[in-house]
């Protein structure tokens, strides 16, 4: 078939058309609407409604526009008589068997089957007989079924299929019996089953935790970014009465398309939690004080001033949250360096800074999202983008799905929603050595002078390695990422100087796969202790996230950022802050209490304005929707004020503008060259035999930061931090530990006594034991060596 | 989850009708697959033999449950040895197709879709017509079809079931 464009005729008018083309996408692109409810632009033709019937002359029949190929010459009339006799005739059976209980219906007022009833029904039923019933399903705590509502169009069953990749809903039965259902009682474990919200044209499926708590008319829709990891995903907030309804998404074809990740939809709800933070607290010897900001400014002002005379401003350390937004981190700097202190880290879950000095400007992608769906390879190391940055990893599966071959190294067999091609499953001890096995066999493969020298002599090459790197070779357009769990890798220095090293051997890109919605913009706002915004050298040296609790300061300040779960030591952060003088907490949550000195409670998402930089490195702004709870502010403000009760200069803004347009201007418009190898290590860490059980301190995606750990469905779902062990039955043999329930965990500085799980997605001589959970938080660090006893 | 595992027949069954069909497409055995393993579980799938004919076939265990709730071969709970379905269909009803199912209903003490209490005989469903038309009312038990019926022929057969 040529592609060259066909002419049709649409209700008189000619237009052009693609070859293959079907019908609805020529109507819809010239405007003219034809009634739909199964068909979607972003699924697969069902044509199993039948609602978008339409009159093809010379057809015997009315045909849907939704499966109709177009022709050349075609005449096609979405509104003759012909067509709207059928289109009402559908109507009329769809309406057979569903309720009438629009008034109690969450769909209400923004229902594709209510809105074409106003077109196309009739106003009284010729049926008058029994409608059919059907039983409620429970499919977990985020999406709400009302499934006789449900008139079969299938959307959310395609969707599981080709998008989420995984297919848990299904239509069985038949006939007068067929019901859209997990069949079995089941909890959707897709990380995009949120979007069977929106796609759901009637009723059936709805939002669990917005369920009965506003009507559609009553909110007011505005933009927003989302905050949770660096895809920054459009979003629009549903707010009435100055809160917080529910968060769907903003069409954005270049970052999300349509979707988005069950996070980023029901975080909303730690908004509204009942732990936020509403009034500036001191804490006294006698206990905590509610007092006005004025005090609570005052009292921060003259502690820090006391710190600062007596110890030295290089005693001051400030720790911030990588979700953080630009303008918050840039002012969080400028104030640091403003009292004389470089002590600012926003990279709180990594523990390896040696390369810093010759990183790139941040550490992004380097690649869009419309570029990775181009990708013929990639390899994941370190990673599980499908829970960590949902958004990303669908844009790769996209890839997959076209036939390109992704492979990843990590220290869990991640279920991932497509197929890899090639893994190494290996603990973390053994990371470097996997890696460095497939650069060693693309360096021989490639034939050419061997860069990385003499480090990698001692490698053997399995197999895999040899299949891995010819598949990075031979693939065309081809990135390494380095994940979540490569980030928090104690030698991620050589993990990255490896990974450089074989994206520029095979052409291809090196991409970063970071925690939180906002390191790039951390990184160029300068909220490193290295650079200066824009990436230029910091005059004042700093400390790096993790000297800053091992060297014990003086005074912390936290932006937004919890010791015991966002931080890669999580006992160590805990210690060097009761080791502390003075602990002020911004933060938005009353849990801060348990660390901090003084308490001072910030707007968050939705409640604040800021820009985030994504993973692209696309900036992206947004307003304040909603006012903060009580007599929260902003944090761009907070700092403003703390930097005014130093006595400094240019923290006067009369309005947001301003700072936004100062931040904008400081970070410039750098672009970062992820390419080059940042530093070459003058060993590698290969691991060796019988180093003991390592941890794999694995966050899931609703553990991340402080926000989702406080929406109670999230909370609900599977993928939050626990406090178990989890290993793989070798290993629980291994060790005689396969019959027990709860294991004694020895790390290197605590023991624990911990529930024990098997868990075969481990790798040998691993024990994953989550990040993010405050029951092993005691623990310490999110790798190293465990050993685990009977207790 | 470990799934139930299926036995070596059943295997070498779905074995020879997944070499029937191309590689990528094993799911097209599924049909073969379900009624092989219904037969050996007394005419009865469970929801263990369903997971584990999908994970034989690496299909979406959703899949199998919808085609083994879409057959009405198929049977997804437990029921009685001897199946029995009595058509009702036109020529059937005409025939007295309806005093037939009392009766049989009476004789058994259950109602259509149940079985007894001993396992012995399910009555499995009023049939839509099965093209026996000329022998009406009629009676297909286990797979053969009995026709001419009348109260005392359906005795002699139900009774003649073990």
């Amino acid at each position: 078939m040529s592609d060259s464009p066909i002419k049709i005729e649409i209700d008189g008018r000619e237009v052009e058309a693609r070859p293959g083309q079907m019908l609805i996408e020529v109507t819809d692109r010239i405007g003219n609407y034809v009634p739909r409810f199964c068909y979607h632009d972003k699924l697969t033709v069902a044509a199993n409604c039948r609602m978008c019937l339409v009159e093809v002359e010379k057809a015997p029949k009315p045909l849907p526009a939704c499966a109709t190929p177009v022709m050349n010459g075609m005449k096609v009339h979405t509104r003759s008589e012909l067509a709207l006799d059928a289109q009402k005739s559908v109507m009329e059976f769809l309406l057979i068997n569903h309720p009438l209980d629009c008034p109690i219906c969450d769909q209400g007022g923004e229902c594709e089957l209510q809105d074409l009833a106003m077109g196309y029904g009739r106003d009284v039923s010729r049926y008058q007989e029994k409608k059919r019933v059907v039983q409620d399903k429970n499919i977990g705590p985020l999406v709400q079924t009302d499934m006789t509502r449900c008139i079969h169009c299938t959307r959310c069953v395609r969707f599981g299929e080709e998008i989420a990749g995984l297919r848990e809903l299904g239509a069985t039965g038949r006939s007068e019996f067929m019901e859209i259902g997990t069949y079995i009682e089941k909890s959707m474990a897709s990380e995009l089953s949120g979007n069977v919200i929106d796609l759901c044209p009637v009723g059936a499926l709805t939002s669990k935790p917005f369920r009965y708590t506003a009507r559609t008319w009553e909110m007011t829709q505005h933009n927003g970014i989302a905050s949770h990891d660096g895809a920054g995903s459009n979003i629009h907030f549903h707010v009435k009465d100055d809160r917080v309804k529910r968060v769907v998404p903003a069409e954005n074809e270049d970052i999300n398309e349509v979707w988005l990740s069950d996070r980023d939809r029901f975080s909303y709800e730690g908004l509204n939690s009942a732990e936020r933070l509403t009034v500036p607290m001191i804490r006294h010897e006698r206990g905590w004080q509610e007092v006005g900001w004025q005090t609570a400014l005052e009292h921060i002002a003259g502690k820090l001033r006391s710190v600062i005379e007596r110890h030295g401003a290089d005693k001051v350390g400030a720790l911030v949250s990588p979700s953080s937004t630009c303008e918050e981190l840039y002012l969080a700097q400028k104030f640091m360096r403003g009292i004389g202190s470089g002590n600012i880290d926003h990279r709180l879950r990594q523990t390896d800074f040696s390369d810093q000095d010759a990183a790139p400007a941040y550490p992004g992608l380097g690649l869009t999202f419309p570029g990775v769906e181009q990708l013929d390879a990639a390899l994941i190391v370190g990673g599980y983008p499908r829970k960590d940055q949902p958004i990303f990893n669908h844009r790769l599966r996209k890839a997959a799905l076209a036939g390109a071959r992704v492979m990843a190294i990590n220290p869990v067999d991640f279920s991932f929603n497509f197929d890899i091609a090639h893994k190494r499953i290996a603990s973390p001890a053994k990371l470097v050595r996997e890696l460095a096995a497939v650069l060693k066999a693309a360096v021989d493969n490639a034939g050419k002078d061997v860069a990385p020298g003499a480090l990698l002599n001692p490698i053997r090459l399995g197999a895999d390695h040899v299949s891995m790197a010819r598949e990075l070779i031979e693939a065309d357009r081809t990135a390494v990422f380095i994940g979540p769990l490569g980030l928090s890798h104690p030698q991620l220095s050589q993990l990255r100087f490896l990974a450089a090293t074989l994206a520029q051997r095979v052409s291809g890109t090196l991409g970063y796969l970071e925690y939180g919605a906002n390191s790039a913009g951390a990184w160029l706002a300068g909220a490193v202790p290295h650079r200066s915004p824009g990436m230029a050298h910091a005059g004042i040296p700093g400390l790096d996230a993790t000297a800053m609790l091992t060297r014990q300061l003086a005074a912390y300040l936290l932006l937004d950022a919890d010791p015991d779960l966002d931080f890669y030591d999580g006992k160590l952060a805990r210690e060097a802050l009761a080791g502390a003088e003075c602990v002020v907490a911004v933060t938005g949550y009353k849990r801060a209490a348990e660390y901090a000195d003084v308490l001072l409670p910030m707007a968050l998402y939705g409640e604040n304005p800021g820009s985030y930089l994504n993973m692209e490195g696309r900036r992206q702004g947004f307003d304040a929707v909603v006012p903060p709870p009580g007599s929260a502010r902003p944090a761009w403000k907070i700092i403003c004020s703390l930097a005014g009760g130093q006595g400094l200069s240019g923290f006067r803004y009369d309005e947001f503008g301003e700072v936004r347009a100062e931040t904008a201007e400081m970070m410039g418009e750098v672009e970062p060259d992820n390419a080059g190898a940042w530093s070459k290590p003058e060993t590698l860490s290969l691991g060796r035999e019988g180093e003991g059980l390592q941890r794999i301190g694995y966050v899931p995606m609703n553990s991340v930061d402080a926000l989702v750990r406080h929406a109670p469905a999230l909370q609900r779902t599977e993928d939050v931090a626990d406090d178990s062990v989890r290993i793989n039955r070798k290993t629980a043999r291994r060790l005689g530990l396969d019959e027990l329930e709860r294991v004694k965990v020895t790390g290197q500085s605590a023991e624990l006594l911990l529930p024990l799980k098997i868990d075969d997605a481990v790798a040998d001589d691993c024990a994953l034991i989550h990040g993010g959970h405050a029951g092993s938080a005691g623990l310490g660090p999110l790798s190293g060596q465990v050993s685990l006893d009977s207790a | 989850m470990m799934s139930k595992r299926l036995s070596r027949h059943v295997k070498a069954e779905i074995d020879r009708w997944t070499a029937i069909f191309p590689a990528d497409q094993k799911q097209s055995a599924v049909l073969a697959a379900l009624r092989e393993a219904q037969h050996e579980n007394k005419g009865f799938l469970t929801r263990e033999l369903m997971d584990a004919v999908a994970d034989y076939l690496e299909m979406p265990r959703i899949a199998v449950y919808e085609v083994a709730s879409f057959y009405s071969m198929l049977e997804t709970e437990p029921c009685g040895r001897h199946s029995v379905s009595v058509c009702t269909n036109i020529s059937c009803m005409l025939r007295g197709a309806d005093d037939i199912v009392a009766h049989i209903e009476n004789k058994l003490g259950i109602k259509v879709g149940e079985s007894t209490g001993d396992d012995r005989i399910y009555l499995k469903q009023e049939e839509e017509c099965l093209a026996a038309c000329c022998g009406a009312p009629m009676m297909m038990v286990d797979h053969k079809y009995y026709e001419n019926l009348t109260p005392e022929i359906v005795d002699q057969v139900l009774d003649g079931l073990k």
